[in-house]
Formats: C-alpha cells, sequence, structure tokens
C-alpha cells in the first residue's frame, strides 16, 4: 500500500450560514490521479481550494504526510508551495513574461538560484511545448497556452501534488485538448493529482480513482471504469445520465 | 515697449534667484512626491493585509487600520497652507523658538500630505487588481509580502501611474504654499523680486510660464513611462521546428485606450 500523502478528516466548509462542505474524509495515496466530479455548486472546486488553504477551513482537519496543516505542524507556504494549484482562469502573472512566471516562484518561495530556475523552467516549458514562447506576456497567449504555462510553472516547483481546478472549463474546446494531453503525460508519469473537472472522457480513462460530490459529501467513489459503468448511487446515476444525454 | 523692456530687465537682473526658486520648488515636489509614494505604498500594502486569524494581531491591525485612517482623514481634510504653519510653528513653539530648517521643512509637509493621497491611490491601485493574481502567488507558497513585492506591487505601479503624476504635478504648484513659512521657492523668489522692481505683472508672468514649462515637462516625461512600463508589445519565439536556432519576433496590434 502507497503511503497517504494529503489526508482530509471531515472537513466543513461554511460560507456565512450557507454550509458547502458537509464533512469530507479523503485520504490521497502517493503517484494517485484522482478526479473530482459532481454538479455546479456541490462543492468541489471549494473542496480543492480549501486543501490550497485559500478558503479557510471551519472545521476538520488536512494533513501532510502526517503533519496536520490546520494545527500547524506545517508552515502554511512551505505546505502550499508542496501542493500547488492550476486555476480555471490560469492565475499567471501579468507582469511577468512566460519564463520568468516559472523562475520567480522558484527564486522567491525555494530559494533557488537564477541560473537553477532557469534551467527548470526551461525543462517544464519544453515539456508542455511552450519553450518558444519565454519571451512572450501572458497577454500575447491563448487560453491554451496560457494554461500550459500554468502547468509549467507548478510543475517548477517540483511539488508532492498538483491540485487542477476546472483546467479546461474556460477554454475555447479546439484549446482543450492540447491541455488535457499535457495533463494525460503527467499521469502516465506518476504524478499525484487531484483534477476537478468536466471531463468525464478524461475521468474515465486517465485517473485512479473517480470522486462523486453531491451537496457537500463524497456520494460515491471507486474505479472509474466501474463508477462510469454502472454508478451505485441513484444521485450519480442521475448526474451522469443528465451528462451523458 | 515697456513690458518686454521690463520682462528682459527681470530675466538679466533676477535670472539666478528666479533658478533657484525653480530648483528649489522642483526639489521639494521631486523629493516629496516620492517619498509621498513610499508612505503611501507602505500604509496601502499594510491596509490591505488580510485579517489576520490571531485575535490579538486581529485587534492590532485594527487599530493600525484606525492610525492610518486618521492621517489619511486629517491631512487630506487641511489645507496644505494651514498644515505647513502648524507643523512649523508648532515645532519653534515645542522647542523653545527653534526653527526647522526650511527646505526639509517643507520636504517634510509635502511628504505627508502627499502620503495621505497616495495612500488612497495605492490602496485603489491594490484592490483594481484581479484576484487572481494573488490567489496565483499565495497557491505557490507565496508570503503576503512576497506577493506584494513580486506580483502585485509591479502591476499597482503601471496601474496607479497616472495618478502619481497628477501628484507631482499638483506638488509642482502647491509647493508655492510654502512660501508662507518662508521657503525659498519660485513663488517666495517671485515675490522677492516684485517687492524689488514693482513690476508686479511681469515678474508673475514670468513665473507663471516657468510653472507651466515644469508642469508640462514633467507629465510629457511621465507619459514616455508609462509607455515603457506598459512593456513592448513585440516579443520573439525562440526556435522554430524546421530550425531551432531561429529567431522569430512577433509584432502583437494590440489595440489600447489611451
Amino acid at each position: 500500500m502507497m503511503e497517504s500523502v494529503i489526508t482530509l478528516k471531515s472537513l466543513k466548509k461554511s460560507f456565512a450560514d450557507r454550509e458547502i462542505l458537509k464533512g469530507i474524509d479523503l485520504e490521497i495515496k502517493k503517484n494517485e490521479v484522482i478526479s473530482v466530479i459532481g454538479s455546479s455548486g456541490s462543492g468541489k472546486s471549494t473542496m480543492l481550494r480549501c486543501i490550497n488553504l485559500l478558503e479557510d477551513v471551519t472545521s476538520g482537519d488536512i494533513t501532510f504526510y502526517g503533519k496536520s496543516v490546520i494545527g500547524g505542524d506545517i508552515d502554511i507556504n512551505e505546505y502550499r508551495s508542496k501542493i500547488v494549484m492550476v486555476f480555471q482562469q490560469f492565475n499567471l502573472f501579468n507582469n511577468m513574461t512566460v519564463l520568468d512566471n516559472c523562475v520567480r516562484p522558484q527564486t522567491v518561495v525555494l530559494k533557488r538560484s537564477k541560473e537553477e530556475a532557469k534551467e527548470i523552467a526551461i525543462k517544464y516549458l519544453k515539456k508542455v511545448g511552450m519553450a518558444e514562447y519565454i519571451n512572450a506576456r501572458p497577454a500575447q497567449l491563448s487560453g491554451g497556452m496560457k494554461q500550459r504555462v500554468a502547468i509549467a510553472r507548478a510543475l517548477s516547483m517540483n511539488p508532492e501534488v498538483i491540485l487542477f481546478d476546472e483546467p479546461t472549463s474556460a477554454l475555447d474546446p479546439e484549446m482543450v485538448g492540447e491541455v488535457l494531453d499535457v495533463m494525460r503525460e503527467l499521469a502516465s508519469e506518476g504524478l499525484t493529482m487531484i483534477v476537478v473537472t468536466h471531463e468525464m472522457a478524461f475521468a474515465r480513462d486517465v485517473s485512479d480513482r473517480v470522486i462523486f460530490i453531491d451537496d457537500g459529501v463524497i456520494c460515491e467513489q471507486g474505479d472509474p471504469k466501474e463508477f462510469f459503468a454502472s454508478p451505485k448511487t441513484e444521485r450519480a446515476k442521475a448526474f451522469l445520465s443528465r451528462f451523458l444525454q | 515697449m515697456d513690458f518686454f523692456q521690463n520682462v528682459i530687465d527681470i530675466l538679466t537682473k533676477y535670472h539666478s534667484y528666479l533658478l533657484e526658486g525653480l530648483g528649489y520648488t522642483m526639489l521639494i515636489a521631486l523629493v516629496g512626491t516620492i517619498l509621498g509614494l513610499v508612505i503611501g505604498l507602505l500604509m496601502g500594502i499594510v491596509k490591505t493585509i488580510p485579517a489576520s486569524k490571531n485575535a490579538f494581531l486581529r485587534f492590532l491591525q485594527k487599530i493600525i487600520n484606525f492610525i492610518i485612517a486618521c492621517y489619511v482623514e486629517i491631512f487630506r481634510g487641511t489645507p496644505m497652507m494651514v498644515q505647513s504653519m502648524v507643523i512649523f510653528w508648532g515645532y519653534a513653539f515645542m522647542n523653545n523658538g527653534t526653527t526647522l530648517p526650511l527646505i526639509p521643512a517643507g520636504i517634510f509637509i509635502v511628504s505627508i500630505n502627499t502620503g495621505a493621497y497616495m495612500t488612497e491611490i495605492v490602496r485603489g491601485g491594490i484592490i483594481s487588481v484581479d484576484k487572481g493574481q494573488f490567489e496565483g502567488a499565495y497557491s505557490v507558497g507565496m508570503t503576503h509580502w512576497q506577493t506584494m513585492i513580486h506580483v502585485i506591487i509591479p502591476q499597482v505601479m503601471r496601474n496607479i501611474l497616472p495618478s502619481i503624476s497628477n501628484e507631482f504635478v499638483i506638488n509642482i504648484k502647491d509647493t508655492s504654499v510654502l512660501n508662507v513659512i518662508g521657503v525659498m521657492e519660485l513663488y517666495y523668489m517671485a515675490n522677492k523680486i516684485q517687492m524689488m522692481t514693482w513690476d508686479i505683472f511681469e515678474t508673475y508672468l514670468i513665473v507663471c510660464v516657468m510653472y507651466f514649462i515644469m508642469t508640462f515637462s514633467v507629465t510629457r516625461i511621465l507619459r514616455l513611462c508609462e509607455k515603457k512600463l506598459a512593456g513592448s508589445d513585440s516579443y520573439t519565439i525562440c526556435g522554430s521546428q524546421s530550425d531551432p536556432d531561429a529567431e522569430i519576433h512577433v509584432k502583437k496590434e494590440e489595440k489600447v485606450f489611451r
């Protein structure tokens, strides 16, 4: 059995008096690719943002290799640098070139030297097929290109886990493929990934485990092939039938 | 004609006074604007720190924010001429009549006055930056301070540069109120010249033109800086599929409203 990287223990999150997450328990193993699906408003993005601490957790705990993140066993910024996030809206730094976007987080957060950071950045920009554009600025790139740079930025941190928050939802249909191809490659290389997605084909073919969230709880989870072929709960059935129509 | 003769006389006789006044006006306005901007940046950053989870720190933040708010309201809400009298003579009152040296006093007054306006300008600049920029920086592990220095402030500076040049122009003109405490800036010098020549109209007209030349060149120079900061609109593609050493320069036509 692989050791677990991140564990969520009865994680709850409320906005004002509205409870979005109603107790999530989840264990993420090393090298595991998890797809999180569910209808919008079900809390799947909120869960991901709680893992990266972009949202304050209302109650419950997150542990990272057994250390309590909420309890303060590990420095928040150190933790974040190991579980970096890729956003729906890319969130590339607008004031920097493509190369700087991948170099600066390394030099600032990981205290790597400029030369080392540049080497690492170029290695990953090549991997996502963006090495030619190192001098361009985010505003000059298409959505798919931006997202690939964002993935290279995440990879440059050499993180333990990458969290993908609907990485293809803001893209034009013809650009979805290029981003999913990169993600497929990463998955095949054993990177630990949590992917919140509406791309059912990706969830079915690439992930090791599918998690179906409905109304703030994990409603069903399991092997993707089994889940898509024969969902056990009524809510999952209803969700999938809506999607397949 | 008398008018032209008078103008020429003033320029030949008193040009050293005029140039000295112009120099001090520029010095006070420039240093005052820069220091004001530094004050504004610090206060703006402090004001936008997200509320701490620790109760004591949160309390401390509230007190600091209250003090900043008082500072901004008081210095924006009273005339700089009155502030200079209160500060200059207040200092003398509390130090048995010893007065502050004039030029540093002038710079101090302009700086804290500008700082009050800049605090609000910077705050507006920070909150106008897309929330995603903060999240992108936080998500890779940057602290609030690192996020500000590397990601947010460079974008804020670009966005608020028009307001900064506006403040600078205002300061060039408003240093003239410092004549009430005797700072030898351009207006003070004009006053001195007109008392010696009695060519009141000619003297102030010359000074008027001098002020305009200063403000106009400053706005032009800062407009150039704005264009520089907006970044090059072209970029280079390094290597193509057929030739890895090729460099293709791409010029992007961007429609920007100016």
